[in-house]
């Protein structure tokens, strides 16, 4: 079996960044770049699969510039096969990266294809779903539990009231929420021996165009100052006087 | 300009009078069962939206399953989590854990949109019910569901919400101590990512930019030090409250009446004393 893992180079999402004085982009100055926190739990999963059945091959995929091979190289050292770069500076948006993955999964046949339900540098909560949809497979979004038995994939997933489970055929789509698992340490010889395994690289397949742009990024506007209160007696009081009681 | 208004569960059609009242033009809405797994619901919906520029649901996890698949079998543009609306091609939306706003443009027809109704007001009505086509059986089959809850007002459109973090050690106590000032205040149940990942809380009551976005008259937050994450999910409420013993949590600089106190304490007296 074979299991695709796109994944996305991200500003560190435990920096703390802001928008430039004018507006038109991000200062990110030294913060560092990581690869985005759920698509790390999509490639523990899939490393995980694969410990329990070493038949099972993963490939890791980016989309991006020549820095993403740092990210795609931290997912060889978790476990993957291999990596493959689609490289371009090109604007993206979620359907330019569903259209370029759409193109990666009819080249590389895996069964299933396994990415974080959203990035958290744009948090779009798009391009599974959108990729499911273009290669006509079915999906099963903010996953906590997947089994995969022959053919098929039975997969526990979050909803807004509680979890249900889907089961679907492969070849199916699943992308993942925090609760599926955690994701390991790398020790030094993974890192190592991740610079040896098979990083290819090959430009974008298609020339799709992205339908959504950003146009400014600010800063929201702060909320305004509150104060302590001394005792359990002040704060009912307070809250009264606000009306919210 | 013509939009369609999808409703996932009971009460989302009040919100959508200020969205479309903000988009403007004309609206008509339809509804998506329960139950219909996101593969069967989106391409129902394809055939229901011929013909729309908009089509736009309230935020929700379900939401964002169905209406991104459906982005992608109409080739459309998407805007998740739409806070403001500058003209119908231009929407602010929040990134990076709510840290930032982002301008974005549609350059793309028909636009697809997910909204959080606490940004818009304003008066509109459906100009008509669109019946949603007979959707394909699921390619997805649903096969257990376990749906919690009980009697407490939905978490997302509660006007009042009592919220504990990790100090509050276990099920028992978290449901004691959060559960009952939550009942005397008639509110919802919320949790910090925090609690949900020691179990203390199920999963559903996560309140933050990877849970539930809220946007409450009251927001009372119990043991919670104030991650940028979960304030990403609480910073529209109207008035928040903290209860902490650590004098410099984070928390402490959002909310708009502190009390350094022992929540174990403080929860039960303000319960008593309302």
């Amino acid at each position: 079996m074979n299991v695709l893992v796109p994944i996305k180079r991200v500003v560190d999402p435990y920096a703390r960044v802001k928008p430039l004085p004018d507006g038109s982009g991000l200062d990110v100055g030294s913060v560092k770049f990581d690869v985005n926190p759920f698509d790390e739990i999509a490639v523990e999963e899939a490393v995980r699969m694969k410990e329990a059945d070493p038949s099972i091959h993963v490939t890791v995929v980016s989309i991006g510039g020549a820095e993403c091979e740092e990210q795609l190289r931290k997912a060889l050292a978790y476990g993957a096969d291999e990596a493959v770069l689609v490289e371009t500076n090109d604007p993206m948006d979620s359907t330019v990266v569903a259209t370029e993955l759409e193109a990666v999964v009819r080249q590389l046949n895996p069964d299933l294809v396994l990415m974080g339900k959203q990035a958290t540098d744009d948090d779009c909560n798009q391009a599974g779903q959108m990729l499911a949809a273009k290669l006509g497979w079915p999906q099963a979004t903010f996953a906590c539990k997947i089994e995969v038995g022959s053919g098929t994939a039975r997969v526990v997933r979050e909803t807004d009231t509680g979890e249900e489970t889907l089961e679907m055929n492969l070849p199916c789509l699943v992308t993942t929420d925090l609760r599926l698992n955690e994701p390991r340490y790398i020790p030094l010889p993974g890192i190592v021996r991740a610079r040896t395994k098979p990083l290819s690289k090959q430009p974008r397949a298609t020339s799709a165009q992205p339908k959504t742009r950003v146009t400014r990024l600010d800063s929201p506007p702060p909320r305004p100052a509150g104060r302590k209160v001394g005792s359990v007696d002040e704060l009912v009081a307070a809250l009264r006087e606000r009306g919210v009681l | 300009m013509k939009s369609l208004f999808v409703a996932f569960a009971p009460g989302e059609a009040e919100h959508a009078a200020g969205f479309f009242a903000t988009l403007g033009g004309d609206w008509a809405a339809t509804e998506v069962p329960p139950g219909l797994v996101a593969d069967a619901a989106a391409a129902a919906l394809r055939s229901a939206s011929e013909g729309f520029t908009h089509i736009a649901a309230v935020s929700s996890m379900r939401s964002k399953d169905v209406l991104a698949r459906l982005a992608g079998l109409l080739d459309a543009a998407m805007v998740t989590d739409a806070v403001s609306i500058n003209s119908p091609t231009s929407f602010v939306r929040p990134i990076i854990a709510g840290t930032v706003l982002a301008t974005v443009e549609t350059m793309a027809q028909p636009v697809v949109v997910t909204f959080r109704p606490s940004g818009f007001s304003g008066d509109s009505a459906p100009g008509q019910m669109v019946s949603l086509p007979t959707p394909p059986e699921g390619q997805a089959k649903r096969t257990a569901e376990n749906v919690r809850g009980g009697s407490r007002p939905d978490l997302s459109q509660a006007k009042r919400i009592v919220s504990g973090g990790r100090p509050l050690k276990d099920a028992e106590t978290f449901e004691r101590v959060i559960g009952s000032l939550a009942d005397r205040l008639g509110g919802a149940v919320g949790a910090t990512r925090a609690a949900v990942d020691s179990g203390i809380a199920p999963n559903e009551l996560q309140v933050g930019q990877t849970g539930k976005i809220v946007a409450p008259d009251l927001y009372v937050a119990a043991g919670i030090s104030g991650s940028t994450q979960h304030m990403a999910g609480i910073k529209d409420s109207k008035c928040i409250v903290a209860i902490n013993t650590d004098p410099d949590a984070p928390i402490f600089e959002f909310a708009d009446f502190g009390l350094v106190a022992d929540l174990f304490q403080a929860v039960p007296e303000l319960a008593s004393k309302l």
